[in-house]
């Protein structure tokens, strides 16, 4: 392996961002793909597969074998409120894969009492993602259902172009959403990603029905990223 | 950590390797490249070791691994990369043991 290649994959891990070492397994030579770089032919194509699906494997391209060795960041769940919701979402999530970290600044929703083993922070958002800043493998669910805590994540979020943007509420309620993220700067396009009225429609009723809406909207969203822009470019 | 979405440091075995790049070690890279049957470790998995012998990451879950490091030092020597093939079919697997059934190939190469 090229040390500089090593050197670049590492530092895209560290950053969570996703990368595709392709090695020619004939001559042994390698070199690091980043999402979003343009790969043209049959290995583009397959280099594309790999960032959507994360598996890692062999592929036939121009007369040669390439290993494609796929590193994807761990995708997360980041919810916004410590609600009723939440209490059934976060372990939902964990056991599919999307580990959960709640954020919610008031104390008496955010106890350790209702979410053990949950990573809790009882601050603002905006305190808690000056930290942990969000990035696209990040999935983000916003269930307040207040204004002054779930509005400055969710324009955080779509600036962050986190797979998945969801906020609880009513059509009503959304539409007064949107002129608020509108007048923070928002943009059509950027309101468009915003899954309201929040989760799948299935109907959901009590909160534990709607944490499973919610979650499976997110691991669709998770399972489709990109498609957009190939069926686009197609 | 499992699903944990921060790198661990101290085991994730590309970081350990350039750590030992930087110390001015040699170093070998092992990847799984193809699994078949009950295979411990999926496709994509790292072993990765020192001229040494020391070694970090796992490419079966332990059944291979000594095999594994012995064939590196050869490659950090030799410079050529190899790719091994370990199975219950194979003589040599089954004294280093996949006992599990599986099959598993690993191509072997050196850091730089």
């Amino acid at each position: 392996m090229d040390p500089y290649a090593l050197k670049t994959l590492n530092a895209e891990r560290r950053a969570r961002r996703a990368a595709i070492l392709v090695t020619d397994l004939d001559d042994g030579r390698d070199r690091i793909v980043r999402e979003g770089d343009q790969v043209a032919g049959e290995l583009g194509a397959a280099i594309a597969k790999a960032f959507r699906s994360g598996n890692s494997g062999s592929v036939e391209a121009e007369g040669r074998t390439f290993f494609l060795n796929a590193y994807l960041p761990q995708p997360r769940l980041l919810v916004i409120g410590a609600v009723h919701i939440s209490q059934a979402l976060a372990p939902m999530a964990r056991i599919a894969g999307y580990p959960v970290e709640i954020i919610d600044p008031r104390t008496a929703f955010a106890t350790a009492d209702r979410f053990p083993d949950v990573a809790l922070h009882a601050e603002w958002p905006e305190d808690v993602l000056a930290r942990q800043p969000l990035d696209s493998y990040t999935a983000l669910a916003a269930v307040t259902h207040d204004p002054k805590i779930d509005d400055f994540a969710l324009k955080a979020a779509l600036d962050a172009n986190c797979f998945y943007v969801g906020a609880l509420g009513s059509r009503k309620t959304h539409a007064k959403r949107v002129e608020r993220l509108l007048a923070l700067g928002a943009t059509a396009d950027q309101i468009a990603r915003i899954h309201a009225p929040i989760g799948l429609d299935i109907g959901a009723a009590s909160p534990a029905e709607i944490a499973v809406a919610v979650l499976a909207q997110a691991i669709q969203a998770f399972r489709s990223r990109g498609l957009e822009t190939r069926d686009a470019a197609a | 950590m499992e699903n944990s979405i921060y790198l661990d440091e101290a085991r994730d075995p590309l970081i350990v390797a350039e750590g030992w790049m930087k110390d001015g070690k040699d170093v070998a890279i092992a990847t799984v490249v193809e699994t078949w049957g009950s295979a411990p470790r999926p496709v994509g998995s790292h072993l990765v070791i020192d001229a040494d012998g020391n070694f970090q990451g796992s490419v079966s879950g332990g059944c291979v691994e000594g095999a594994v490091v012995a064939e590196a030092v050869d490659v950090i020597e030799s410079g050529k990369a190899k790719m091994l093939e370990f199975g219950v079919a194979d003589e040599t697997a089954w004294q280093v043991g996949l006992s599990c059934g599986g099959r598993i190939k690993v191509y072997v190469e050196r850091l730089g």
